[in-house]
Order: C-alpha cells, then sequence, then structure tokens
C-alpha cells in the first residue's frame, strides 16, 4: 500500500518563531490518520499546507506522486475534500448550491450531479428536503453533514478535516462520528483529521500522529501510543485526556 | 453581469459628448450670480436673437474668476463685465486708465471689449435710512467714529483687490465686527438690524426699495465700474457687432429700474423685455408653466445624480476591491477617497472648473458628484469584503475554486449588503449635493434655490428645496426595495 501524500522536511515559520519544524509524514491510502496534540502544535499548519493554504517555507509536498506548486494546486485541490470546524458553508447559498458549486464550476450539468446528490444524501443521512434551506436554517450537526456532503461531492481521493466535530454538542458529535466512521469504511476513503481529543483520534485513528511544539513525537497506533511511549510527554498528553475522560 | 458593465462604460462617454455636442452651436453668454447680471445676459441674448443669432444664456454662473476662466475656456462666448474690475480682479493691473490701454491688455487672452453701456455701477456701502440719520452718518469717513456698528460684506468684496482690506486701510476704519454674508440675505440682516453696514452695487434695485442711503466715498477710493461686455475676439463677427450696439443705451436710472422690475416679477426675461421698451412675453423661459420647468429640472437633476452615481458604482467597486486587499495602494485608495470627501463641494466645483475638458458645463458638475459619490461605495466595498471570516475565504479556495469566480459568485455576493448601502449613501449625498450644480450653469433643482436665494425669494427657494428633499426620500425608498431584491435571502434570515 502505497502513501497518497508524501511530506518530505516540510518546515514553517512565523516572523522567526517556527511553527512546523522539518517534517516528514505519509498519508497512506485507504486509512485515516489522525493529527492531535495540543493546540499550537503545528497540526492544522500541517493539514493547511497540505490544501495550500499555506505555503512551507521549504520541503516538498507529494500528491500522488507529484510535487504540489502553486501551478498545479488548483487542480490538485479538486481531488481533497476539505470540512473545518463551522462546516465553512457560504451563508448566501442554500445547501444544494453549495455542495454543488464546484460541480457546476466544472461544467457538469443536473442530470450528472443529481444521483451524485441524492446518493451523499442517503450516505451522510441528510432528508432531500432540507437541501433548499440556507445554512443559517439548518442546526450544527446538519450543517456539517453538507459540509461533508459538499467535500465529497466530487469523490475526492483525500478528505481533510480540521476539528470537524469540535463546535458540536456531545450528543450530535457521537451520531456524527459514528456515521463519519461508517462513511469512511464503505468509501475506502483516505483521510487526515486534525483533533485535540484522544478518544476521538482513538475511535477514527489507523494511525494517529501525536504533535507537539512544531514536531511529531510518536506515530503509530492508539496502542503504541499509551503501552510504548515514546517521551515524558506522550505519556503525559495520554494520562492527562484519560483522568479528564475520567472525572 | 459583465457585458452590462461594459454597456455603461462605453455608453458613458457617448453621454458626454451628447451634451457638449448640443450646447456647441449658439453663441453662449454667461452672467455673475447678481439680478443686474442676469438682466445684462438677458438683454444680450434678446438683441443677438433678434438679429438671428442662437443664443444660450448660462445665468448665474458664479463669481468673476469663474466667470472668466469660463471665457478664457471658450466654455463661454461673452458675459457682462464692469471696467473696475477687469482692472483690479482680472488684470490686476492698476496702472491701466485709458480704455484702449485694457483693450490691449485684455486682447492677450484673445478676449475684447464694448465701450461702455451707459451706467456706472460702483461697490457702495449702504446703510438703512434712519440708522444713518439718528448717528449723523453721511460718508464713509463717519464710520471712523462708530467702530460699534457691524459691518456685513459679501465675501466676493472681503477679498477683492479693491474691496474691504484696502478700502479700511485709506479710510482707517478699525470696526469691532466684521463678517461674510450673502449679498440678497445681507439686505435681510441689513433690515432686521443684524448687521449695521453692508456693500452694494450703485445700481441695486433694493437700495430704493429698502430706503436705504449710499455713503458717500468722499476720498474717492472706488474706481469706476463702468459696464462692458468682454466677448471672446473669435466670436462670429455679426454677434460682436450685436453687443456693440448696445454701448451707451443705459443710463443708471434705467439700470436700477430694470432691476427693480427683474427683482419684483423674479423673471429676469421681462426685465430685459423692459429695455427693447415691449412687454411681449418672449418664447423662451418667459411662458413655460410651473410644472413643466418642474419636469425640467427634476429630470436634469436626476440626470446629474444619476449619471456621477453610476459612474461611482463602475469605478468605486473595484477601487475598493483593491483596497480591501490593503498594503499600501489599499490605504491610498482610501486615503484619496477620504480627502475629496473633505473638499467642500463648491470648492470642488471651482477646482474642477479651469481644467480643460471640463469647464462651465453639466460635465464638470457629474465630475465633482462622482468624486464625492466615490468614499461611501469604496469604502463599504472594502470594509464589506474584510469582513468575511477567514474561514469562509479559506473554504473558497480549498474548493478549488477559480480567484474570479471566488470574487463573483461568494465575496461580492457576501458583502452586497454593505456595498449597497455605500450605494444608498452615495445616491442621497448626489441628490442634495446636486443642487450646488446650479452654480456653474448645469441646472437641476438647485436652478430655482440659487434664483430664490438671489432675489431674496423664500418661494422661488422652496419651489427647488422641496422637490430635492423628496427625491431624497424617494432615492431612500427605492434602495430600501432594492435591497430586498439584490441582497441574497440567505443573508437576510
Amino acid at each position: 500500500m502505497s502513501a497518497l501524500v508524501q511530506l518530505i522536511s516540510v518546515r514553517k515559520g512565523y516572523d522567526g518563531a517556527p511553527a512546523l519544524h522539518p517534517t516528514n509524514l505519509s498519508i497512506e491510502r485507504g486509512k485515516t490518520t489522525v493529527l492531535i496534540g495540543p493546540s499550537g502544535c503545528g497540526k492544522s499548519t500541517l493539514l493547511r499546507i497540505i490544501i495550500g493554504l499555506i505555503a512551507p517555507d521549504s520541503g516538498t509536498t507529494d500528491f500522488d506522486g507529484s510535487q504540489i506548486t502553486p501551478a498545479n494546486i488548483d487542480m490538485l485541490r479538486r481531488r481533497i475534500g476539505y470540512v473545518i470546524q463551522e462546516g465553512g458553508l457560504f451563508p448566501h447559498l442554500t445547501a444544494r448550491v453549495n455542495i454543488l458549486l464546484m460541480a457546476r464550476h466544472l461544467g457538469k450539468t443536473d442530470a450528472e450531479m443529481h444521483p451524485r446528490l441524492s446518493e451523499l444524501c442517503e450516505l451522510t443521512r441528510f432528508s432531500e428536503n432540507l437541501l433548499a434551506r440556507y445554512p443559517l436554517e439548518l442546526s450544527g450537526g446538519q450543517r456539517q453533514r453538507v459540509s461533508l456532503m459538499r467535500a465529497l461531492m466530487l469523490s475526492p481521493e483525500l478528505l481533510l478535516l480540521d476539528e470537524p466535530l469540535g463546535a458540536l454538542d456531545p450528543l450530535v458529535r457521537a451520531s456524527l462520528q459514528k456515521d463519519l466512521k461508517e462513511i469512511f469504511g464503505r468509501l475506502q476513503q483516505t483521510a487526515l483529521l486534525v483533533t485535540h481529543d484522544l478518544a476521538e483520534a482513538a475511535y477514527f485513528g489507523d494511525t494517529i500522529v501525536l504533535m507537539n511544539e512544531g514536531r511529531i513525537v510518536q506515530q503509530g497506533s492508539i496502542v503504541d501510543l499509551r503501552e510504548r511511549p515514546a517521551s515524558d510527554f506522550v505519556s503525559e498528553f495520554i494520562n492527562a485526556q484519560r483522568s479528564v475522560a475520567l472525572a | 453581469m459583465k457585458t452590462n458593465k461594459f454597456y455603461f462604460v462605453s455608453c458613458f462617454p457617448a453621454f458626454l459628448l451628447l451634451i457638449s455636442s448640443s450646447l456647441a452651436d449658439p453663441i453662449v453668454i454667461g452672467s455673475k450670480k447678481f439680478t443686474e447680471s442676469y438682466v445684462l445676459g438677458e438683454i444680450a441674448k434678446r438683441t443677438l436673437n433678434d438679429a438671428g443669432i442662437p443664443v444660450e444664456h448660462r445665468q448665474g454662473m458664479g463669481g468673476t474668476i469663474i466667470v472668466w476662466q469660463a471665457l478664457r475656456g471658450a466654455q463661454i462666448d461673452a458675459y457682462p463685465e464692469y471696467t473696475g474690475t477687469i482692472v483690479e480682479e482680472i488684470l490686476k493691473d492698476q496702472q491701466l486708465h485709458s480704455a484702449a490701454a485694457i483693450r490691449n491688455a485684455l486682447s492677450k487672452f484673445g478676449v475684447g471689449m464694448t465701450g461702455p453701456l451707459g451706467f456706472n455701477n460702483t461697490y457702495a456701502l449702504i446703510m438703512r435710512r434712519d440708522r444713518a440719520q439718528k448717528l449723523g452718518i453721511r460718508t464713509i469717513s463717519d464710520l471712523q467714529k462708530h467702530p460699534e456698528l457691524k459691518i456685513g460684506l459679501t465675501h466676493e468684496f472681503l477679498a477683492r483687490q479693491d474691496g474691504w482690506q484696502p478700502l479700511a486701510a485709506r479710510y482707517r476704519l478699525s470696526p469691532q465686527s466684521v463678517i461674510g454674508i450673502d449679498h440678497a440675505l445681507g439686505y435681510a440682516a441689513l433690515q432686521n438690524g443684524s448687521i449695521n453696514v453692508k456693500d452694494a452695487y450703485s445700481t441695486d434695485a433694493k437700495i430704493a426699495e429698502y430706503d436705504l442711503v449710499v455713503l458717500e466715498d468722499d476720498v474717492g477710493f472706488f474706481p469706476k465700474y463702468e459696464a462692458v461686455f468682454l466677448f471672446r475676439t473669435s466670436m462670429r463677427k455679426d454677434a460682436i457687432a450685436g453687443l456693440r450696439k448696445l454701448e451707451g443705451t443705459l443710463d443708471e436710472a434705467r439700470m436700477i429700474q430694470l432691476n427693480a422690475e427683474a427683482e419684483r416679477t423674479k423673471n429676469y426675461t421681462r426685465a430685459a423685455n423692459l429695455y427693447f421698451r415691449d412687454d411681449v412675453e418672449s418664447a423662451t423661459s418667459a411662458g413655460e408653466s410651473f410644472p413643466h420647468k418642474l419636469a425640467r429640472w427634476t429630470l436634469r437633476h436626476l440626470q446629474l445624480a444619476g449619471f456621477s452615481l453610476l459612474l461611482a458604482i463602475i469605478v468605486g467597486i473595484p477601487l475598493g476591491i483593491f483596497a480591501s486587499r490593503g498594503g499600501v495602494v489599499g490605504h491610498a485608495i482610501l486615503g484619496f477617497a477620504s480627502i475629496v470627501q473633505t473638499i467642500p463641494a463648491l470648492a470642488l466645483l471651482a477646482l474642477l472648473v479651469p481644467l480643460p475638458f471640463f469647464g462651465i458645463s453639466a460635465r464638470t458638475a457629474i465630475a465633482a458628484l462622482f468624486l464625492y459619490g466615490l468614499l461611501p461605495i469604496v469604502r463599504n466595498t472594502a470594509s464589506g469584503l474584510q469582513d468575511i471570516p477567514r474561514s469562509l475565504r479559506e473554504s473558497a479556495i480549498a474548493l478549488g475554486l477559480t480567484p474570479a469566480t471566488r470574487l463573483w459568485r461568494i465575496y461580492l455576493p457576501m458583502s452586497s449588503r454593505s456595498i449597497l448601502s455605500g450605494i444608498k449613501t452615495s445616491a442621497i449625498i448626489n441628490v442634495g449635493t446636486a443642487t450646488l450644480a446650479a452654480l456653474i450653469g448645469a441646472g437641476g433643482l438647485g436652478e430655482p434655490i440659487l434664483s430664490g436665494l438671489n432675489l431674496n425669494d423664500h418661494v422661488t427657494i422652496l419651489q427647488g428645496a422641496i422637490p430635492a428633499a423628496l427625491l431624497a426620500l424617494i432615492v431612500q425608498w427605492s434602495f430600501d426595495l432594492l435591497d430586498r431584491v439584490l441582497i441574497p435571502k440567505g443573508l437576510r434570515l
């Protein structure tokens, strides 16, 4: 199984302060990779470099064998889905138009798009009746489902999720977690998920990448992290989150 | 969207050409903003018309400098002037004593001068008769003993070479209070005692009407102000000959009579007709009914405000987009638009008039209104775009939309509320400010306001002021309706 994304010595700093030390990372096809760590550890920076929202100071990122450059980034973005915390839906467009925006931009006809839209509604358990609503007329969980449909519309090879469930209340969050996991499985979706919640990381992650202060400190399964922590920080991080869960 | 915009952009210069070409043919007579100048302008118009020459009279264009610049810039062909003003204000050379010397100096500008029309309208200081008699004031020198008298002077007289400063120096006057006040309003102030002394022209009809006295210029300070016509030497010969026929035909008593007629009837054409010893109304504006005039003013007003607004939208939104990106260029754009806004409208008009292409025309009014309308549109477009949350900008980028699509489909619609409210502000400003366009002869609802101000006639002022205020309200309501159409429903929830 080869890597879909390869980061090689990618480095980023802001005003001299390093946000990301030179970092290597592979994202395997068909797997869910989770980036976890405390705030400011560089996990979001890493994800945003892959989608080209941040240009790294040095290092290269390969996507499906070709290097990401400013010239090809727009083409590659169409092969990547992106979901953020509040959904990032455009408030002046209905759920349907939000979802179809990019497909329409590429000149797809309604006849082509409609079956895909129905399929996505079924997949994300979203009622087709709600498609005519504007984002402000939807609940937080519904908005995230629409955001997910928008990201999946063009059947992306890679799905990036930046704390997608962070702003939801626990019950909605739990039901969306379950649905997301099921979707990833059904689609055999390659996904990179950023979270600060260890339980969520454990639930989704085939591979968990723990970061701190701009560096990857350990990478492996949740069992690896728990049983064979690479440093004191790793055990502290895991114990802290565990005690929160127990309290 | 795009094609519409290009259509407007390409049509706009065509519109300007249309205005200028339609005004190009007839001889254009200008006049300054006071009754006598209007009347002389009308007399010249009638004289030339009777000689079969088409004439347009641009009434009340402003002060000396504006009209002189218009003559030099060929926006007008002739206008009535006074020899004292020519020497002191235009040529600024007090050594010029003879008519021949003045003609010679004017010829360098391609400008000719007729002989005197027959009356001397000099500047004068005037007082209420009862007040002057009580204080025993007869001459300007007598004012030395009464520094407590409040002096109210026109802004032009305050600044002139032969105006207040040298006059006060020559007569060694040091009054406690000197204020600047509009000429027509000054008469009301004199009547109610807010001021005691004001400047006037010696042929002013109000001197007789209000029973005022002219203080004797006992040291002979004021130069001669003999009325003449200035004209462009390139003007058609029969028109020059026509103006010459007016030489020596108007004495002071006659001029006071015509001025009084103009102020009594509020009709300059009628007063001018009196000069020709007939009361037959000429076919021009005299017979125009009020609804017709109102329609003409309103239409012109809407044209001025509308075209300038259109131009401000076409230019302002792109500038706002650039400004929203910040940096040096962004700050420069917002800074420029703010500075323009701080220039008083009247000053902006005066600054544009001497420029080539502009001059005394609707173009100048549209250009000034356009500059005024710019800031609200630029600023609201920029702030509307800047207020879009970063997460939504990034979502648009991450989707892979091209920059143009992001702008048209996402960013501009999301800022539509802010942009529209900027356009609404500009529209209301333009409808209000367009009343000043009449100052440079561009017409609109400012025309009756200006005439009314000049005649101190409140009814005439209201004929312009009320429709202008209603127009501003209508504009406001229409934009409120437009909000419902143009702002996407998702943003109005």
